[in-house]
């Protein structure tokens, strides 16, 4: 391959420059402030002081805020699990719909995401709530005598994970899936591999990407989406999302939301990081 | 007489509501080369599919040694397939992908290397047991899907135009090494082909298709010396196919009234009587030039013209009926706008469509 001219490489660079300049300012500016935040000290009623410490990470090992990342960490993994075991067969057989009810089947799923997720979480408090209609689906089923009282319980803010982030495994393994050459699974029950044989060694490595990006996008935003356990959880489930929005708004410890911000950062770049390892791509499954 | 490895009886199949196969029937000899010719959307890819196990068919069976596996799944056949577009498996390697039917028995892995490396070395693939497939040539993706095919050695191999990817150079190689493969392990092939002179030069029989139906079986020679249909005729060398009725007979010969001339014909046994319609295929090398013979056909010259290695002339027969004649690499003295009698010999002329379309094969 030839090496391109100095003049075309420098009008590209021209080209791109808005594009770094973005990046500088709104990207790596925050992210650089963030890191440096995490290292300074809080003063004593407003703001940060211009000393370094190494105290705000330090705090995070306190075992009430480990607590609150093991609790995070449980419930994402719960979620996550929740999530594959739906999204990935419904986008799995999302992908093998003719053509016209794929179409179909994408605008039933983007129609309630073009809501606040916000409200339609709202509408789960009116679900759950005492006497609410699940409580009175279940007595009327003869399931339960009492009212199930599920608002501001654990599986409730389960619930609510799992339908505001289950879109996201759908898609990812739905564009993983419609990507795939079905023509490779007859070609493995050609060479004597048994249906599910073939969906293992085939199809589900072939989706795998998908499957995988599904959980990065899914994972990582329910141990931060703290209005979810807030609507759904009350006070009872504190998140490392919640805590963060706690120690920023509430506290006004800067550093220390920081610092926990930084943390969970490094956990999601490590997942990242694996996801590529594992795929070889650094492209998301899904993501448009 | 052995049991045939493999035998299909009354095919038939339909796709939404449309007839794809019609009676399809066939039996192949342990290690015959057999081609399906015919062009696309005639039924071929269906019929193997159907051999495959990857479609069911309407009604008929499929026969593997003796075997009725109509209704066997199609990783409890013994045959296996290679794909047009080769469905190489991407996430795996070259010894993963050839060596996955063995895996899939759980053949210890030192056998499975073996193997692998085996099948490799037949189709002159050596070394390249890491690459993916991503990373490998269309010719060389060619030979990972035939060593991946052959290394659990099936009783069949059915191809699904194997060839038709590559550019006119490497199939010309494929052809000899795909038949030389054939030969060398004695696997019955079942091809797929659109390509006339491909299935002249590797098949020991030839199954021409059209519309569903086995239009005729036979060899090589048979097919090109004595299609039995004209589209059999036009499809298989592009023969001249016209219309004429029976004049009289002289001996062996036939002599027909044909396009304002006279025309002759080698006698079929059962010869069609005289003043009956007949319909003539006689192939456009074997037409001869002459002004003075007594049997012929008054033409006027079109076109005279060389395409790769070959004269072509372009006639128009008294009745407005084309005619083509051909020879290999010599020019002849005639000139467009010329006219001249055409002949051939009555052995080099053949009487086609004199039954019913579609053949039922009888032998084994």
């Amino acid at each position: 391959m030839s090496k391109p001219k100095p003049r075309q490489k420098s009008s590209l660079w021209l080209t791109a420059l808005p594009l770094y300049i973005f990046t500088l300012l709104f990207v790596l500016g925050p992210l650089v402030y963030m890191v440096v935040l995490s290292f300074q000290q809080r003063a004593e009623v407003w703001g940060v002081l211009n000393e370094y410490t190494l105290d705000n990470y330090l705090n995070i090992l306190q075992p009430v805020y480990l607590n609150t990342f093991l609790q995070s960490f449980k419930l994402a993994l719960a979620s996550t699990g929740c999530i594959i075991l739906i999204g990935y067969p419904f986008g799995y057989f999302m992908a093998k719909l003719p053509g016209k009810w794929k179409g179909r089947m994408m605008l039933v799923l983007m129609v309630p995401f073009w809501t606040n997720s916000l409200i339609r979480l709202y509408g789960w408090i009116i679900i759950f709530r005492a006497n609410g209609p699940l409580d009175a689906l279940a007595m009327g089923l003869g399931l339960t005598d009492e009212p199930l009282k599920l608002l501001y319980t654990y599986p409730a803010v389960l619930v609510g994970m799992v339908y505001v982030l289950l879109e996201f495994m759908i898609l990812a393994v739905y564009s993983s899936a419609e990507k795939m050459d079905w023509g490779l699974v007859e070609a493995a029950r050609d060479l004597g591999a048994s249906p599910l044989r073939a969906f293992w060694t085939v199809t589900f490595k072939l989706t795998l990407p998908g499957l995988l990006s599904g959980v990065i996008l899914t994972f990582i935003p329910s141990m931060g989406l703290f209005f979810i356990a807030d609507i759904l959880g009350g006070n009872k489930i504190v998140l490392v999302g919640s805590l963060i929005q706690d120690q920023l708004m509430r506290a006004h410890n800067w550093p220390f939301a920081a610092a926990l911000s930084v943390i969970l950062m490094a956990m999601t770049s490590l997942m990242i990081a694996l996801y590529k390892r594992i795929t070889h791509t650094s492209e998301l499954e899904g993501i448009l | 007489m052995s049991t045939p490895i493999l035998e299909l009886h009354q095919i038939e199949k339909s796709f939404g509501g449309t007839r794809v196969l019609d009676g399809i029937c066939l039996s192949a000899a342990q290690g015959e080369f057999i081609t399906l010719l015919g062009p696309s959307g005639c039924g071929k890819t269906t019929t193997l599919r159907i051999i495959a196990g990857l479609e069911d068919p309407d009604a008929g069976q499929v026969l593997l040694e003796g075997q009725d596996v109509t209704a066997a799944p199609p990783e409890k056949r013994n045959v296996n397939t290679v794909f047009q577009n080769y469905a190489l498996f991407p996430h795996m390697t070259v010894a993963a992908n050839v060596g996955y039917s063995l895996k899939l028995k759980k053949r210890p892995r030192e056998e499975i290397a073996a193997a692998v490396a085996n099948a490799l070395a037949l189709v002159q693939l050596d070394g390249y047991e890491k690459r993916y497939p991503s990373e490998l040539s269309g010719g060389q993706r060619q030979r990972v899907a035939i060593a991946r095919a052959l290394v659990g050695r099936p009783k069949v191999l059915l191809l699904d135009e194997p060839l038709g990817a590559l550019d006119l150079q490497l199939r010309r190689q494929m052809q000899l090494e795909l038949k030389a493969l054939q030969k060398q392990l004695g696997i019955t092939f079942i091809y797929i082909t659109h390509d006339q002179e491909e299935a002249l030069n590797m098949s020991d029989r030839i199954a021409v298709m059209r519309a569903g139906r086995f239009e005729q079986i036979g060899t090589p020679a048979e097919i090109y010396d004595h299609p039995r249909t004209s589209y059999v005729a036009r499809f298989v060398g592009e023969a001249n196919v016209l219309q004429g009725t029976v004049a009289g007979r002289d001996g062996d010969v036939l002599v027909l009234d044909c396009a304002g001339g006279c025309a002759r014909v080698q006698a079929p046994k059962d010869a069609p009587a005289q003043g009956a319609p007949v319909t003539l295929a006689v192939r456009s090398e074997r037409v001869e030039f002459d002004r003075t013979s007594d049997c012929g056909l008054p033409a006027t010259v079109r076109e005279k013209r060389f395409a790769g290695g070959m004269l072509r002339i372009e006639l128009a027969l008294a009745d407005g009926t084309a005619l083509v004649a051909s020879r290999h690499g010599i020019d002849l003295p005639i000139q467009p706008g010329e006219a001249v009698r055409v002949w051939w010999q009555p052995e080099d002329a053949v009487l086609v469509d004199r039954d019913a379309p579609g053949v039922k094969e009888a032998q084994a």
